[in-house]
């Protein structure tokens, strides 16, 4: 079966994990996946799917701590990453926003 | 999201209905289409998402729609349609393998997949392909692909292939047109089935029929065959 990140999301719940759910709500230009696309995170360092080719997962699962601790959603912008600073972003050129939300 | 409203969308899954998560940007609030109240137009993008099965923004509220999965429908138990399983599993169909020969069609050779054991003409009928659907006949049986795909051009389903060669295709193309479907119609057919990547074994014919159906899905161009 093709994976069903919700319910994968509510498995880790149950079993007592803190978990967040990011959901990549708005692109532009060649953002590597579509709006609708789901990354989840927990605070026993699980990660199931994706937001992007891989380029802004880790700095999602970072602010996702915080999500998770206080359960305040948080709605993030990723732009063109910029090679001559530490700034995370997409080398492809796309720009995306990405809601994050604690499940709990 | 709530647990409780994780629930409500799961069960809504479950049972196929088609709904979608309306989200309110940044709080975070959530309401279930179509079944909650909602402001005023929200509903109607709702709905708009829903059957064009596209997220959608709204005022500050992201529509993400959760339309049931695609359906396969497999005529013939044969091996590449053990092939095309997996990889169409992997991809979210449902998956209907369809075959009236109880010796093809056993749990054994197809886990994992609804068996409908009916003749086509009944299965197609009780099944009733929709635009969500995609039909592929395998047996090189005309008793038994005739009639599936007399109702599959019947049907709008969004994909129909027949495995077969261009002489078997031919051939089959007159019987259907005896049935009394029109060259437009018949067109629909893709014969011989598959992208053309020169397949060979029954998983290279399984991955050419399922990359076929993927690339109508998405609208990429095909080439003409037969």
């Amino acid at each position: 079966m093709s994976e069903d990140l919700l319910a994968v999301a509510a498995q880790w719940r149950a079993a007592g994990e803190r978990v967040a759910i990011a959901t990549v709500v708005e692109t532009w230009g060649s953002s590597p996946r579509p709006a609708g696309s789901r990354f989840i995170v927990s605070d026993a360092g699980h990660m199931a799917g994706s937001v992007s080719g891989g380029c802004i997962e880790g700095a999602v699962a970072e602010a996702a701590q915080s999500t998770m601790a206080t359960g305040t959603p948080q709605l993030l912008d990723f732009g063109i990453s910029d090679e001559t600073a530490w700034e995370v972003g997409l080398a492809c050129g796309g720009k995306l926003k990405v809601f994050l939300e604690k499940l709990g | 999201m709530t647990p409780e409203f994780l629930a409500r969308l799961q069960a809504a899954r479950a049972a196929k209905l088609p709904v979608a998560v309306c989200t309110r940007m940044p709080d975070g609030a959530q309401l279930l289409a179509p079944d909650d109240d909602m402001p005023a137009g929200l509903a109607e993008a709702a709905a708009a998402a829903i059957e064009a099965d596209k997220t959608a923004n709204h005022d500050n509220w992201f529509i993400h729609p959760h339309n049931p999965p695609l359906r396969l429908l497999i005529v013939g138990a044969v091996h590449a349609a053990q092939a095309m399983l997996p990889m169409a599993q992997g991809l979210g169909f449902a998956i209907t393998v369809i075959d009236p020969r109880r010796a093809f069609a056993t749990e054994e050779r197809l886990p994992g997949v609804e068996i409908n054991r009916e003749w086509p003409d009944d299965a197609m009928a009780q099944l009733a392909p929709d635009t969500r659907t995609a039909i592929v006949t395998l047996t090189h049986d005309p008793k038994i692909d005739d009639p599936a795909l007399d109702a599959a051009l019947r049907s709008p389903a969004f994909y129909i292939g027949a495995l077969g060669s261009r002489k078997t295709h031919a051939r089959r193309l007159e019987r259907l047109g005896e049935l009394g479907h029109s060259p437009e119609s018949l067109a629909r057919i893709r014969a011989p089935i598959g992208l053309d990547i020169k397949a060979v074994t029954a998983a290279e014919i399984g991955l050419s029929i399922v990359a076929e159906i993927v690339a109508t899905r998405r609208g990429a161009a095909l080439s003409k065959r037969g």
